[in-house]
């Protein structure tokens, strides 16, 4: 049988007793683009952080490559998935400092560490940035940052919360365009939560619909957008709901 | 007006001439205090992070006493360690009392909760989407600290500064458990404190000044570095 890279078994997350998510099951195959779409406020955000193991759940099970979480494993699952957040948290040093940061927190060593960097900036087209004070940049530059960062460290879950929510549409383009990159070169498994069914559509292989703290569809990106079976989505598409 | 003017006139004769009495005391100052604030660092700052970086109970009893700390007096902590290390005390057979030993103890004492206090403030001001990065790009607890630490280096610096500045000024602990012996333990402060006991006032407000002037330029140092490493 074939095993998933992520899945989910009846994920809850409660804060202070408020209830966000609900039961979730999620099947994301490997090597694939999943989105998360929903409208603001639902717990996108929220559930990448518990599929990162950044936060526990309430309740339920996440599955990787099929095996339960083990306490003394976090370190190591976390080695092999990252998550580049809504607002990109950069360390306040040089751009270099921030794209090494995984690699020196894993003591590879300083040659290997150069040449990926290297690499890394000129593949999210900031090839003679590496000096510049990362709080300097503009925000897309800084997002693109936060992005070979993640990417340098060749994950095998790539985890994107709303890349593009701030950008110009040439940003937007840009980090779409690197999206699909990763996807294809890497054979990285990317999540990537948006508010955007466009984005979604134009990106992702599969889609999962959160609304009011469940998912209320999941499967091929095209079929969910081209022909819902929820009819909340339906109204989506036709912008009677803002998400 | 006079004794002001004179004073600033003797402060520069004593500091041009290399009068080796004022000489030593500036640097035994420098010495104390500086190796002071260097353990309290050790101490307080490693404090600051597992407090305000942790949840557990007590942690808010921890952070009120830290606080309160302020307002400890240098001569209640001189006392105390006058009763350690007077001879009849518990530890009277190590011999420190009225040595640079005994000073440097209390000034720990009395920056290590300072330095605790401020460091404590400085990581809860990090930014908490730096905390999940670092863990989220791989780092083990240990490494999230120092990043976070780093994160907060200029604020961390400002605790150091607010240390020194208590220490180097401090004379009541400096009095009791350094006796203000010539050579050995007197420091600017404790000089100062003789001098216009003596009513050499002229010396005393050269010493002020020259301890003024001291404070100003390790702050000046400390803003430079401060600056580059922003
Ligand atoms: N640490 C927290 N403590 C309490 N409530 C939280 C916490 N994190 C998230 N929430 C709540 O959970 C809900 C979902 O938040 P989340 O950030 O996941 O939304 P989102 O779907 O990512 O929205 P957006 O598209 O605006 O980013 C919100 O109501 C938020 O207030
Ligand atoms: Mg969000």
């Amino acid at each position: 049988m074939r095993e998933y890279a992520i899945r989910t078994h009846n994920l809850s997350r409660e804060y202070d007793g408020e209830v966000i998510l609900k039961e979730i099951n999620l099947q994301l195959e490997r090597g694939r683009i999943h989105a998360i779409i929903g409208p603001s406020g639902v717990g996108k955000s929220v559930l990448l952080r518990l599929l990162n193991l950044l936060e526990r759940p309430t309740s339920g099970e996440i599955y990787f490559d099929g095996k339960a979480l083990k306490e003394n494993n976090y370190l190591k699952l976390q080695r092999r998935m990252t998550l580049v957040f809504q607002k990109p948290a950069l360390f306040n040093t040089s751009v270099y400092e921030n794209v090494a940061y995984g690699l020196k927190v894993r003591r590879e060593n300083r040659g290997s560490i150069a040449e990926k960097v290297e690499k890394a900036l000129g593949i999210v087209g900031l090839k003679g940035y590496k000096h510049k004070r990362a709080r300097d940049l503009s925000g897309g530059e800084k997002q693109r940052v936060a992005i070979a960062r993640a990417m340098v460290l060749e994950p095998e879950i790539l985890f994107l919360d709303e890349p593009t929510s701030d950008l110009d549409p040439r940003n937007v383009a840009i980090i779409e365009e690197l999206i699909k990159y990763i996807n294809r070169e890497f054979k990285t498994t990317i999540v990537i939560a948006t508010h955007n069914m466009f984005q979604a559509r134009r990106l992702a292989h599969q889609a999962s619909v959160l609304f009011e703290g469940r998912i209320i569809e999941s499967g091929n990106a095209q079929e969910i957008f081209t022909n819902p079976q929820d009819k909340r989505i339906l109204r989506f598409i036709e912008g009677k709901i803002i998400f | 007006m006079d004794y002001i003017l004179s004073g600033l006139k003797e402060a520069f004769r004593l500091l041009l001439s290399f009068d080796k009495e004022t000489y030593t005391i500036i640097f035994l100052s420098l010495r104390i205090s500086g190796t002071a604030v260097l353990l309290a660092s050790c101490l307080g700052i490693p404090l600051g992070a597992l407090v305000g970086l942790h949840r557990f109970p007590g942690r808010g009893v921890i952070t009120t006493i830290l606080n309160t700390c302020f307002s400890l007096p240098t001569v209640v902590v001189g006392l105390f360690l006058y009763l350690f290390l007077s001879h009849r005390g518990p530890l009277g057979m190590l011999g420190l009392l009225y040595t640079p030993t005994a000073m440097i103890t209390a000034q720990t004492i009395l920056a290590t909760p300072i330095i605790a206090a401020l460091s404590l403030v400085a990581v809860k001001g990090v930014d908490p989407a730096i905390t999940k990065s670092a863990i989220s790009l791989g780092a083990t607890r240990i490494q999230t600290t120092l990043t976070i630490l780093k994160e907060a280096r200029v604020a961390i610096l400002a605790a150091l500064i607010a240390g020194f500045g208590r220490v180097i000024t401090e004379i009541g602990a400096a009095m009791i458990v350094g006796g203000n012996i010539k050579g050995t333990t007197r420091v600017m402060s404790t000089a100062i404190a003789l001098e216009t006991g003596k009513g050499s006032f002229e010396l005393a407000l050269a010493l002020g000044i020259i301890l003024l002037a001291t404070a100003f330029l390790i702050n000046a140092g400390l803003y430079y570095l401060q600056r580059i490493r922003e």
